[in-house]
């Protein structure tokens, strides 16, 4: 290849973008055990992860996806099934945002919130393969509502938030990237904001 | 195919375009001439000289009078210095005593340059009243809606002359005329228009118009407000008495010579440029047509640009086919909110009503001097490469049908 100028991105997301890893050919030829779809095409990122498990294990063996997205979205979600892969279902219940970007070498600042939803992706095909198996009280997302539609923020992380010190909207969003989207989930969001301040900091 | 990846087709001549040979000669040239312009002694002469000799060349290229043209820094600037014409609270003695104060309305459109909307909007911070008029799916402004606006506290209008997104071309005549017709001024920001359709500023009816040199073959750093003789005005850059007291600040000697011969090569070159991008944009335009499916083109289908194509490919993000283009040594642009920073589609296509998902998945092509007839075929093949590529990554299922 031609020697570029500097990339916008760390060579670790040019390769994963340029040779994407696990993508996901033929869903109808895929017996995916798990199913998980984030983010919204209108926000202009969108995923699909479906994973295969060893059921003795709880292992997964497999992971293939699908990435509407830039470059970092694309990057983050290939990179997410090489993390993701082999390791047992509770490790990769645990897999964040931060372990994504740090696999990548890290992703420019206004790029991070493309990282979120790969993470968020894999929760929702595992929490579908618990469904699936009947063992619905490992199902975590279930019990959450998600609140920011392009990034898949749950009313339990603006809980987590403002349990880890986010006092305002601006914290919050530092914190969770919430509404740095489309930003349609603002009010409701500043209202969970509200009540869970009052819940738990009733002087604030 | 090695040869092929060395290729270099720059498609993005909305943003910026390379520098005209000729100019580049005037520019080396005229770096030997130092003087201020605003100098009695032959030093400063010499670099006057220089100065006026273009304002004649700006002047004359868009039917101005010399004393009308004022050279700014850049669109931006121009843009700004007349839409902070309202800013001002009538306060201290300016040349315009209270015209804000008196008409504090400003009406502009939903697809202008930032540099319009910002200031638009804090100067709706400020107290002035405004009003953003919308435009059709093809970027046509709403004249009903322009006209329903206006009153007589209408100071000021500003409607961009054609597009850098979609390339739609406005009447800027008919605005301006139902614009005076109630009284108040008429602005165009035409950075990108001037040098490539002819554009008169006497048969406009314009009242101030800007435009800048680098999207015209000329330097980055220089550009140019006209002011009609009479229009008010008031200083945006104070502190000097350079541009008649309306400029302060020594002149930019080297990008006015060549903003000058920039405009030159325009009045010998852009009738022709004008057919042959004309041609280039229906080949490609059709190419893409034929080879890919679920495409939409964005703009007015003949009142737009020569050589800008702004098109949607569904399923398809358009910062991903930007990067995968790049590696294919071709330089485009997209209107996804993933490669501007900001986390928000273009607004100029969110405002012809297209879905936000077309938006993100669009991309601008914007030809030039320098694009050749083969480079069209060379794009319009490796795009189709790029969108399969990228629809085949994609989870919005519109790749079944490219197989």
């Amino acid at each position: 290849m031609d020697k570029q100028t500097d990339w916008l991105y760390t060579d670790k997301v040019k390769d994963h973008f340029i040779h994407p890893r696990n993508l996901l050919m033929d869903e109808s030829k895929y017996e995916a055990d798990g199913r998980g779809v984030i983010g919204n095409i209108k926000c202009g990122d969108e995923m699909v992860v479906v994973i295969k498990v060893d059921k003795e294990k709880g292992v997964i063996t497999d992971l293939k996806w699908k990435t509407y997205g830039c470059a970092s979205a694309i990057a983050s979600t290939s990179v997410l099934s090489e993390l993701a892969i082999g390791k047992t279902l509770d490790q990769a219940y645990k897999l964040s945002s931060h372990d994504i970007a740090l696999a990548l070498d890290g992703l420019p600042e206004h790029k991070i919130h493309c990282s979120v939803l790969g993470d968020k992706a894999l929760r929702a095909a595992i929490d579908d393969y618990y469904t699936r198996q009947g063992m619905t009280d490992k199902v975590k997302e279930e019990k959450e509502h998600v609140i920011c539609q392009c990034l898949g923020i749950t009313d339990a992380e603006i809980e987590s938030a403002v349990l880890e010190g986010a006092r305002n909207y601006y914290q919050l969003q530092e914190r969770t990237k919430i509404g740095t989207v489309c930003g349609k989930c603002k009010d409701k969001s500043v209202e969970l904001l509200e009540a869970y301040k009052k819940k738990y900091f009733k002087d604030s | 195919m090695k040869q092929e990846r060395k290729r270099k087709i720059y498609l993005d001549h909305n943003a910026t375009t390379p520098l005209h040979p000729e100019v580049k000669k005037a520019l080396i040239a005229a770096m030997e001439v130092f003087g201020n312009p605003s100098s009695l002694h032959q030093f400063g002469r010499e670099a006057r000289k220089l100065v006026e000799e273009a304002r004649g060349k700006v002047a004359s290229f868009i039917n101005a009078s010399p004393e009308e043209i004022i050279f700014v820094g850049s669109g931006s600037e121009a843009n700004n210095t007349v839409i902070n014409l309202f800013s001002c609270q009538g306060f201290h003695s300016c040349d315009i005593p209270g015209l804000c104060v008196q008409k504090k309305e400003i009406i502009t459109t939903k697809i202008e340059h930032p540099c319009v909307l910002e200031s638009a909007a804090c100067l709706k911070e400020k107290g002035a009243e405004v009003c953003y008029v919308g435009v059709d799916q093809y970027g046509k402004i709403n004249l009903a809606e322009l006209k329903s606006s206006l009153s007589e506290h209408t100071g000021l209008v500003s409607v961009m002359t054609a597009n850098n997104e979609i390339g739609t071309i406005q009447d800027i005549k008919k605005v301006s005329n139902l614009v005076h017709a109630a009284g108040g001024l008429l602005h165009t920001d035409a950075v990108q228009a001037v040098g490539k359709i002819p554009i008169d500023v006497k048969s406009l009816e314009a009242d101030y118009l800007s435009f800048s040199a680098h999207k015209i073959y000329g330097p980055k750093g220089i550009g140019a407000l006209y002011i009609r003789k009479g229009a008010p005005f008031c200083q945006f850059i104070r502190g000097g008495h350079q541009e008649k007291g309306r400029r302060a600040g020594t002149e930019n000697t080297l990008g006015i010579v060549g903003l000058g011969k920039a405009i030159e090569m325009r009045k010998k070159e852009m009738a022709d440029e004008f057919m042959r991008l004309e041609g280039f944009k229906k080949r490609l335009k059709e190419g893409i047509q034929k080879n890919i499916s679920d495409i939409r083109f964005n703009g007015h289908p003949t009142e737009g640009l020569p050589g800008t194509l702004n098109v949607s490919l569904s399923g398809a993000e358009g910062e991903a086919m930007l990067l995968y283009l790049d590696m294919e040594g071709i330089a485009v642009s997209t209107g996804s909110a993933c490669a501007s920073g900001s986390l928000d589609p273009s607004h100029v296509l969110m405002a012809t009503g297209i879905p936000q998902e077309q938006a993100h998945g669009s991309i601008r092509m914007s030809m030039g001097r320098d694009t050749k007839e083969k480079d069209i075929d060379y794009v319009i093949d490796k795009l189709t490469q790029v969108v399969k590529r990228v629809r085949k990554i994609s989870s919005v299922s519109t790749e079944v049908k490219h197989g």
